[in-house]
């Protein structure tokens, strides 16, 4: 059975570790002169690489192939492993030998997911390591061009670590699932596209940042802390003020939510009028009826943050610390390598039932 | 000596639909088994059933004294060439025989080698670039390396040409009879079981209409004609099967264990074929109406 598994994966095997060595190569090549140049110049790291192109391209091409790789061995994978044979009507060939049809899932199952694991791990690995200068520089608050996010951001986060492992045995099992289920392999191909698509989008959005409770923090809004405000309506025209944002952790953090509330504790739905004209007044009238705002001097901005701090609004910040970033990693894989198992337990009990 | 095959009270339903009713079955082990049927009748499911592919809905099926696809023992007893004689495209004939080197712990690579000489397969050749006879063959040649002990056929001939057919079929009986298997072979063609097989299962509308030993079943069977009478009127031991009447004259197809003594008919053998078709159009329920249905007729 593991000759024939081989047997019928070996093209894809070969092509997916032909590219991923090569990329790995190259990431082996550049990923030693980029420790260098970090070593050399911790302060301006980013500034300088930002115009090395091969750099920049091998960047964002980590990035895409480990956002890519699970929904590509799901669908291309997993999806027609048993889908294909079922089409064919070749599985009423292959469980008519001497090997039963758990046997036969086991072996293919085993064979092909682990494949599939390995390929991302190894892919992981080499751009995680290939870019730890990089992530290391916007820990430390560097920010230049494409370098700008740190690893515990939606973008970067998923394609670092040990979570691209977790997601490929998620795909992979969902399109086997999802191939024997409806037994064509191109729907089965669409959907596990979409789905593993899907569900890449809604875990920074919905899961990742509970999966252990968020730091929350109320802080007074102070002009140390002030980095921005946010609302509607004409600048020049008495604006409605929503909130504003502050600064609160270290610039590795992630921050799920940065809020005003007020002396009750709740998000108000806008502020008083009183704060858009303390924090952004009106100038005098140019030519026709027009009006500017002017910045605010620092000592007329400090006496509306006092005013501020007075009428009982702070700000809640709610993030997860740069430094729980392997926790989250482990916690989000162990979560999808569970549901690769739920998955894989749904293909046996379905094989062994009426398939002709 | 344990029963080929033995369903008591078989059936499998798809949904709403029953595709097999309350099917009985004993099949000696040793026989070349025809199993015939129109299309849709419940062939394939009770072959299905018979290899496990399919599990029963009411009632038990027993394969060589075993349930089907219990285990890998079961299973290498078991030899199935299904409907279609489906093979890996992708896979050459070489990969073919490694697989079933591989799969089967009781494979015979000589006998395996000895058949894929003498079919002129070439070795190379992926099995998706085969003919359709060549790709029956190699499935054969895969369920008969296999070694089993019972063969399972469905409908293996039925996308062959009648030359392909007949090579086919010639090829299954030498492999039978050096190998003594027992083979259940099903089509929706007379001729071929007529071929091949030594006993017959009709099977109509999901039900097992006639089951036994061509030889016997002939010999038992008779076409009656003669002056025009009822059916109903004949000896308890004449079971008529079908009956057609003219103003003046009955033919009646009759299957009775005794002889015939009754002067006035004119008794004549039947061929398979008539004795098929005969159980093939047979209303399934025939003996508990065969009044109405004559009124009717008439």
């Amino acid at each position: 059975m593991i000759w024939l598994t081989w047997r019928q994966f070996r093209l894809q095997v070969l092509v997916i570790f032909a590219a991923v060595v090569t990329i790995a190569i190259a990431m082996a090549v550049t990923g030693s002169e980029l420790l260098h140049a970090y070593h050399a110049d911790t302060v301006g790291f980013l500034g300088q690489i930002v115009n090395d192109r091969v750099d920049k391209t091998l960047y964002l091409l980590g990035l895409a192939l480990l956002y890519a790789a699970p929904s590509v061995i799901g669908a291309f994978w997993g999806a027609p492993l048993i889908a294909r044979e079922l089409e064919a009507g070749t599985h009423r060939l292959v469980w008519n030998q001497s090997i039963t049809r758990s046997r036969w899932l086991a072996v293919k199952l085993a064979l092909t997911g682990v494949a599939a694991m390995a390929a991302t791990g190894l892919l992981s690995l080499a751009v995680s390591w290939w870019s730890s200068p990089i992530d290391q520089a916007v820990a430390r608050g560097q920010s230049a061009g494409p370098f700008s996010f740190p690893r515990l951001f939606p973008i970067v986060y998923g394609a670092r670590g040990v979570v691209p492992i977790g997601y490929t045995a998620f795909a992979f099992a969902l399109g086997v699932a999802v191939g024997l289920l409806l037994r064509r392999s191109v729907p089965a191909i669409a959907i596990t596209l979409a789905v593993v698509i899907a569900v890449q989008t809604a875990m920074p959005l919905a899961v990742r940042g509970h999966l252990i409770a968020p730091v929350r923090l109320t802080t007074a809004i102070t002009t140390s802390n002030f980095t921005g405000l946010h609302g509607s309506g004409p600048p020049d025209r008495g604006p409605t003020l929503q909130g504003f944002t502050v600064r609160a952790g270290k610039p590795g953090d992630w921050v799920l939510s940065n809020q005003t509330i007020n002396a009750q504790g709740v998000v108000p739905h806008t502020l008083p009028a009183w704060v858009a004209d303390c924090f952004l007044p009106k100038q005098a009238a140019i030519g026709q009826g027009a009006t500017r705002v002017k910045a605010p001097t620092p000592r007329l901005l400090d006496g509306c943050f006092t005013r501020l701090a007075d009428a009982g609004f702070r700000q809640r910040v709610t993030y997860q610390p740069a430094s729980r970033f392997w926790a989250l990693q482990w916690r989000e894989t162990a979560m999808f390598l569970t549901l690769a198992l739920l998955l894989t337990g749904f293909c046996f009990w379905r094989v062994r039932r009426d398939l002709t | 000596m344990t029963a080929g095959l033995r369903a008591r009270g078989l059936g499998k339903r798809y949904r709403r639909r029953w595709a097999l009713t309350d099917c009985t079955l004993d099949v000696p082990s040793g026989r070349v088994v025809g199993l015939v049927g129109p299309n849709g009748a419940g062939k394939s499911t009770l072959l299905n059933l018979a290899v496990g592919v399919l599990t029963p809905t009411s009632g038990t099926i027993e394969v060589l004294g075993g349930r089907p696809a219990s285990g890998a023992a079961q299973l290498a007893k078991v030899g199935y060439v299904a409907q279609d004689t489906p093979t890996y495209a992708g896979l050459s004939v070489a990969d073919h025989m490694r697989l079933g080197a591989r799969l089967n712990p009781a494979w015979d690579e000589a006998l395996a080698r000895r058949r894929i000489d003498r079919l002129g397969l070439d070795r190379g050749q992926k099995a998706g670039k085969l003919s359709g006879g060549q790709r029956a063959q190699l499935a054969l040649t895969l369920g008969i390396a296999k070694r089993p002990e019972l063969l399972i056929l469905d409908e293996p001939v039925s996308s062959l040409d009648p030359l392909a057919r007949r090579e086919f079929l010639q090829d299954l009986m030498e492999a039978v009879a050096e190998q003594e298997l027992t083979v259940v072979l099903s089509s929706h063609l007379v001729s071929d079981v007529d071929r091949a097989c030594d006993y017959l299962i009709v099977l109509v509308d999901s039900r097992v209409q006639v089951c036994g030993d061509i030889e016997m079943l002939l010999a038992t069977h008779h076409r009656l004609t003669g002056p025009r009478r009822d059916p109903a009127s004949l000896p308890a031991d004449q079971h008529v099967i079908s009956a057609s009447h003219t103003d003046r004259q009955s033919t009646l197809l009759i299957r009775t264990d005794g002889p015939i003594l009754d002067p006035a008919w004119t008794v004549s053998r039947l061929t398979l074929e008539d004795l098929v078709l005969a159980y093939m159009r047979r209303p399934t329920d025939v003996e508990r109406h065969d009044g109405p249905v004559l009124e009717v007729q008439r």
